[in-house]
């Protein structure tokens, strides 16, 4: 009995909070059919908005990747001072809001600012501009890559790595023909979390964008401008389009994740 | 010499895990470093490695100081306790890695992969992942992975040690056997004297970090430095205040010269050998002896008999504690 009652409660409870609301917008989406939806989204401002949130989510992975699986090594694999420091700070995304990441960007990297003004001198502008909505994304994605890979790199032990270097493998060689395929699936569970990550991203891109229209409009910033200007279809199609990516990579994680397992024995 | 170790010493935070430990290693032997659990062997094959790094001393491999030398210059082979395989790479692959970093020809690694198969008796599971492998069958191809790369000098950390008692004892006789077609200087960590005993040609004791011994099986056997290397490499009886080994000891019924009376307390039949327990006095003591003896003697507890060492038999003196 018991039993059943938490089964309808979970089953009620994604209704209302997930099922109900995703599929609003699909049926109003595609309520008209799928015209209005194909040119709610290729509309010029659609797909610059497009285009920017591709540039920024790219940059943003990248540099992720690379310091994730950097720091996942260092953190993993070394002991120095103020390695639990580092651990804390690659945490720190997750609890900070991302309105107070983009507030403090604009702190340190406005035109107005020391670092800001030498960068503008130099011909680079950062806030309202591609770099400064990249430093955000990358700030609010930070710890997925890292977190993903550390449990697998510690389960994995450094043995292997020993073992390749007595047989003449240099630090890099047994990076690239062990410890790389070693962390692959991990690595790329984190990649795709990351990347769903920095597609979806709203707050920190909003502070830092100035949120120019057909500028420095991501798609979820699109979204919520055409909202308020009463273009539901346009908001809609767009807010169906992000959807669809997030079931997309989520369905990759999916692929993802049990082959880890099999991987560990 | 193909290592000689000298002074060397380690400490992992303020802990020394070896203190000024020297061993020379023959070119061509197969040595045990034997001792305790914590002694210090696996540190002192990593240091020989190049794996951990000492610091004092000074290692040779081969005649060249090796001391700051990275473990990939040093063209050591180590085999881990654990494996330590490539579990992605197939076995065919595992055995191939040192040669294909080694940017050797397709053909030529082929070859010599195979060869080295057959030699572990894996030629048929070449196309294996290691997860599809039993634990010895994984042992023998992280020995050929070792192998495959023809290393000065072959470090193989506590070989058997993962394995169950039946093929621990196939692979013990198997690798002396390898040992002899290959010739590799060969230095392998136990704290199985046994094991050392039946495979090494030298075995040097370490314990609390330090060299006790080192020698011949026959002379650490017969000839212990002191009563922890005597009741390491054997069994051990306390009579009269010296170490003997039970089998060393004379029983009989009636009184003998020099011998002492004891009380059988306990008779217990292991197969080919008979375990006498007795007391000599108030201590407690044993004396190992042969069916065909017991039976002759008709042992039994509450019997008194005399106990003598036979003659050349080994004993230490305990100093008073
Ligand atoms: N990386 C390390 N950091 C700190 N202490 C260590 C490290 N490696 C070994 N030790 C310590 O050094 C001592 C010797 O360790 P070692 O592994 O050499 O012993 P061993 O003789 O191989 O023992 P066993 O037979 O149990 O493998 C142990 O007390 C161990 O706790
Ligand atoms: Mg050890």
């Amino acid at each position: 009995m018991a039993k059943h009652v938490l089964r309808l409660t979970a089953v009620v409870y994604i209704l209302f909070l997930l099922v109900l609301p995703v599929g609003l917008i699909i049926w109003r989406t595609f309520g008209d059919g799928l015209g209005p939806f194909v040119e709610a989204l290729t509309s010029p401002s659609a797909v610059h908005a497009f285009k920017v949130t591709i540039t920024v989510a790219a940059w943003a992975v990248v540099a992720n990747t690379v310091f994730g699986v950097g720091a996942a090594l260092l953190l993993v694999r070394h002991e120095f001072p103020g390695k639990r420091l580092l651990g804390a700070f690659i945490d720190l995304p997750m609890a900070v809001s991302p309105v107070v990441v983009g507030l403090a960007l604009i702190l340190v990297y406005g035109r107005f600012s020391p670092a800001g003004g030498l960068l503008e001198s130099w011909g680079i502008q950062v806030i309202f501009s591609t770099p400064g909505m990249v430093l955000a994304t990358v700030f609010v994605a930070l710890p997925l890559v890292v977190r993903a890979i550390v449990p697998v790199l510690e389960e994995l032990g450094d043995e292997q790595e020993q073992a390749a270097h007595t047989l003449g493998a240099s630090r890099l060689q047994s990076f690239v023909r062990i410890t790389l395929p070693g962390i692959r699936w991990a690595l790329g569970y984190g990649v795709v979390l990351c990347l769903a990550r920095s597609l979806g991203e709203y707050g920190a891109v909003a502070v830092v964008s100035g949120r120019l229209v057909d500028q420095t409009q991501t798609l979820t910033l699109f979204v919520e401008e055409r909202f308020q200007n009463f273009d539901q279809p346009a908001a809609f199609a767009a807010a169906t389009a992000l959807a669809l990516i997030a079931v997309v990579t989520l369905l990759l994680t999916k692929l993802l994740r049990p082959k880890d397992l099999s991987d560990g024995n | 010499m193909a290592i000689e170790v000298r002074d060397v010493n380690k400490s992992f935070g303020a802990t020394p895990v070896l203190r000024d430990v020297s061993v020379d290693v023959e070119s061509g032997s197969l040595t045990a470093l034997l001792g305790p659990s914590g002694g210090g062997k696996s540190t002192l094959l990593r240091v020989i490695a190049g794996l951990e790094r000492p610091d004092t001393g000074t290692v040779r491999i081969s005649g060249v100081d090796a001391t700051r030398l990275s473990p990939q210059r040093r063209n050591v082979g180590f085999v881990f306790q654990h494996y330590a395989a490539f579990k992605h790479l197939s076995v065919f692959r595992n055995v191939a890695f040192g040669l294909e970093i080694r940017k050797r020809p397709k053909d030529e690694i082929r070859k010599r992969v195979m060869e080295l198969l057959e030699l572990v008796h894996l030629e048929k599971l070449a196309d294996r992942y290691p997860s599809q492998l039993s634990g010895g069958q994984r042992q023998r191809m992280a020995l050929a992975r070792a192998l495959a790369v023809e290393p000065e000098v072959l470090l193989l950390d506590e070989p058997f040690g993962a394995l169950d008692a039946q093929v621990r004892k196939e692979l013990r006789a198997w690798l002396r056997r390898l040992h002899d077609e290959v010739h590799v200087t060969t230095v392998f960590v136990t704290h199985d004297q046994e094991e050392a005993i039946e495979v090494a040609d030298t075995i040097v004791v370490l314990a609390n970090g330090e060299v006790v011994q080192a020698g011949s099986p026959g002379e650490v056997y017969d000839n212990p430095a002191n009563p922890f290397v005597m009741r390491f490499l054997g069994p051990v009886t306390e009579i009269g205040g010296s170490l003997v080994r039970p089998h060393d000891i004379e029983i009989s019924s009636g009184p003998v010269e020099g011998g002492a009376p004891a009380v059988v307390s306990r008779v217990v039949r292991l197969g080919f050998e008979v375990r006498v327990e007795v007391k000599i006095g108030t201590e407690e003591a044993w004396v190992q002896v042969t069916r065909e003896q017991a039976d002759r003697l008709a042992l039994s507890p509450g019997d008194t008999v005399h106990l003598k060492p036979s003659p050349g038999a080994r004993s230490l003196v305990l100093s008073a504690v």
